[in-house]
């Protein structure tokens, strides 16, 4: 036939511009704001930190699929957020090694090995962080070291020595009254000890605004976490004191990973429910596990946990929560109730 | 006021900026004309005509089979040349009669005359839509005379314009409105006087504020008492009758219902015209307004043409394509089908030529699933698109149907908005296509 003949598809024929590669993008870009802060306040090791994790997690990716043979159909960054999501969830002095095996661990194993980008039930990062810590205990609960004089390669932080401890660690030895508590001002800018990105609330807060205007992600999971949180650590306070202690919340709120994994690592989109309720439920459960592992548990810390605990209820809870179809109630019957 | 709408939809780039200035012209064919006997829902029509035969403007060549089935009407004068298999916008060959058209365009008996709704009987009425060969023009094509005739005739409450016209790049409804205004009122005055209990909704869409504007200030207050012009927000598919349902009168609607059972009865834009051309004019339904337009064609345009007009003369007639088209597609490009050759008819249910430079289709490639829930959030229908593509991909049709994956009509909106290129409701054709082909071996 000398016709032309032209292309065929299936209906939609237009597509939006947005793909996986530009959501990561915009993910990298919401969290830069911190990491800058925490070059800063952690000193170019907090950086050097952060480019292993990246570089490690990206050469993981490309040799599994070189070994794997698998075939890329487009390149989506996922790998960078991933490692840049692990760099700021370790210490700026953890020994430089220690990224590359979480690196590898992340992609490797959480990743890869269960079918790749979409495919893992856990988040990478907080899968790898959880697995170093109880790897390497020491090396990644031990912040800034003190020097005489302001250090570019330490950073601020080192010349304040507030950062020796982590706020949430002051607060579960010694008390929510003790002298040795920074302050929430403090707390709330990231003049505080902790993992490099988690720190700073305020360029944490700037970051998700980011991804908020752009549509990346909803509040919904953030904001019901942090809200069932914030209720829980009030009725423990009640129950214990009788008078709730507001500021302590505060600090609480400010302290520790909580609104890195709320607005960041919670939100990962494979590995939380797709439902709209299941995000609703998803964020409640998060607060109360994180509640629980803070006050109760050993740890100050309870986010990371918290979070692949929750990642492993998802498939049950997108079960109990498919919405009934437009027009149609739950039992079967119509929505107009005839 | 908070305009009224559904919930999910998409904002695609809408491209009526091309086309939405151009008034409609008429159209000439030149050569033969192609009249598939099946270009609405229901039974194919049955021919009336033999080759050699002389047919007239107007004359019906086939007519209507079984119930649900809508007779044709030759909108050319000369011979038939031939019954046969021709090909079609759908892309397969579909029984024809080809007229060779002599330019004479000798009219049947008694076409044009005038006559007065008000003094014909409700039956006289739906015979006359019925004698027209009219079917719904919005793309679906289900024959007006038996949407006209619910079971309870008195149940109906809201007989409703879809004026929407919520699909990218057209603008047919657009102009007609604009062009005809008076028509439309005349059509839907026609239709309210079926159903006794019913008031008349003009549904647009609040990016036609021209359109809404004209047709309220041609309502009178007495007419303001049974009609009223409804914006609504501009946001696909808006023009979907469930969701038109929902915004106007706030009622759901599903796959198993009609229209009809929720007291509602919607009727496309330019179907209203036409009944009020078949009723008050006695012209049956020959004609279409097509928008030939998209970034390939010289001069993009709105077209009348009679039906069975070859889309290659349109294409020309609007200058051409300035480079080579990659995709040329009947209809809109949210619903509308891909050809791969332009020498298919006009028919009943065309509305639009659409000649794209750039295929986005082949240019996003298929990545994995993030589960980023964009196609949860867009859904007009409330279904989890990422899982019953995973039902559908692994054959698994009692999940697709448990998880209401038979509630989608295909709107294309999680396609479109999908970030990595899935090809979701693609999959959902083929899944339903099997599930309703199962459901009939039964």
């Amino acid at each position: 036939m000398s016709e032309q003949l032209y292309h065929v598809s299936s209906s939609p024929h237009i597509r939006s511009q947005v793909t996986t590669a530009s959501i990561m993008r915009d993910v990298t870009f919401a969290l830069l704001p911190s990491c800058l802060f925490s070059v800063y306040w952690f000193g170019l090791r907090a950086l050097v930190v952060l480019a292993i994790s990246v570089i490690s997690c990206q050469a993981a990716e490309l040799l599994y699929f070189r070994l794997a043979g698998k075939k890329r159909v487009a390149y989506e960054c996922s790998a960078i957020v991933t490692g840049l999501l692990l760099g700021m969830n370790l210490p700026s002095t953890i020994p430089l090694w220690i990224p590359v095996v979480g690196g590898f661990f992340a992609i490797i194993v959480v990743k890869e090995l269960f079918g790749g980008l979409g495919n893992n039930f856990m988040n990478p990062a907080l899968a790898a962080r959880c697995f170093l810590l109880i790897s390497f205990a020491g090396p990644m609960t031990s912040f800034s070291v003190k020097t005489a004089s302001s250090n570019i390669w330490l950073g601020a932080a080192s010349v304040d020595g507030l950062s020796s401890a982590t706020p949430l660690a002051v607060i579960k030895n010694a008390g929510n009254s003790t002298e040795a508590l920074p302050s929430l001002f403090d707390m709330f800018f990231g003049f505080t000890g902790g993992v490099i990105g988690e720190t700073s609330i305020l360029f944490l807060l700037l970051g998700a605004l980011y991804l908020v205007i752009r549509k990346v992600i909803s509040l919904k999971i953030p904001l019901t976490y942090i809200l069932s949180f914030s209720v829980f650590i009030l009725i423990n306070n009640l129950v214990k004191t009788g008078t709730p202690d507001f500021i302590g919340i505060a600090r609480q709120l400010c302290g520790g990973g909580l609104v890195l994994g709320a607005f960041f690592m919670a939100t990962d989109y494979v590995t939380c429910p797709i439902t709209p309720m299941g995000k609703i439920v998803f964020g409640i459960c998060l607060g109360i596990v994180t509640a629980v592992f803070r006050l109760f548990g050993n740890n100050a810390e309870g986010v990371s946990y918290a979070i692949i605990f929750c990642n492993m209820l998802v498939p049950l809870i997108e079960k109990l929560t498919i919405p009934a179809a437009f027009g149609l109630s739950k039992k079967g019957g119509n929505a107009n109730g005839k | 006021m908070k305009l009224r709408t559904f919930q999910g939809g998409i904002h695609p780039f809408d491209g009526k900026e091309l086309s939405k200035n151009k008034p409609i012209t008429n159209l000439s064919p030149k050569g033969e004309m192609v009249f598939p006997l099946s270009q609405h829902i229901g039974a194919p029509a049955v021919t009336l005509v033999k080759p050699g035969d002389s047919v007239l403007v107007g004359q019906k060549i086939a007519e209507a089979q079984g119930f649900i089935s809508a007779c044709i009407i030759s909108s050319v004068s000369g011979i038939v040349k031939a019954i046969e298999p021709r090909l079609t916008t759908s892309g397969a060959m579909a029984e024809s009669i080809v007229i060779e058209n002599d330019n004479e365009y000798k009219k049947i008996a008694g076409f044009g005359v005038e006559r007065d709704y008000t003094k014909l009987s409700k039956d006289e009425i739906r015979t006359i839509i019925k004698n027209a060969g009219i079917v719904g023009m919005g793309g679906a094509a289900f024959p007006t005379h038996v949407k006209l005739t619910p079971k309870d005739e008195n149940g109906i409450t809201h007989v409703i314009v879809n004026a929407a016209e919520c699909e990218p790049y057209l603008t047919s409804d657009y102009r007609m409105m604009l062009e005809e205004p008076a028509n439309l009122i005349t059509g839907l005055k026609i239709i309210l006087s079926l159903f006794d209990n019913a008031k008349g909704v003009i549904a647009i869409e609040n990016n036609k504020p021209d359109c809404i504007e004209t047709l309220d200030k041609l309502l009178t207050p007495e007419d303001k008492n049974k009609i009223c012009v409804m914006p609504l927000k501009a946001k696909y598919p808006q023009g979907a009758e469930r969701n038109l349902i929902y915004a106007v009168t706030g009622k759901k609607i599903n796959s198993k219902m009609l229209p009809a059972d929720a007291g509602v009865i919607v009727n496309n834009v330019d179907t209203v015209i036409s009944v009020k051309n078949a009723v008050c004019n006695n012209i049956p339904l020959i004609r279409r307004i097509i928008t030939v337009t998209g970034d390939a064609v010289v001069n993009p345009q709105n077209f009348c043409v009679p039906t069975g007009m070859c889309y290659q003369e349109l294409i020309d007639a609007a200058g051409g394509f300035k480079s080579t088209p990659e995709k040329i597609i009947s209809g809109g490009p949210m619903m509308g089908t891909s050809l791969y050759n332009t020498n298919v008819p006009v028919t009943k249910n065309s509305s639009a030529i659409l000649a794209l430079t750039k295929d986005e289709v082949a240019e996003k490639p298929e990545t994995p699933c993030i589960r980023c829930g964009r196609c949860v959030s867009v859904c007009p229908s409330r279904l989890i698109p990422q899982r019953l593509q995973e039902y559908s991909n692994r054959f698994d049709n009692e999940a697709f149907e448990n998880n209401y994956g038979m509630e989608c009509y295909e709107c294309g909106s999680c396609t479109f908005i999908c970030p990595a290129g899935r090809k979701l409701t693609q999959s959902f054709k083929e899944t339903r296509k099997s599930i309703i082909a199962q459901r009939k071996k039964k």
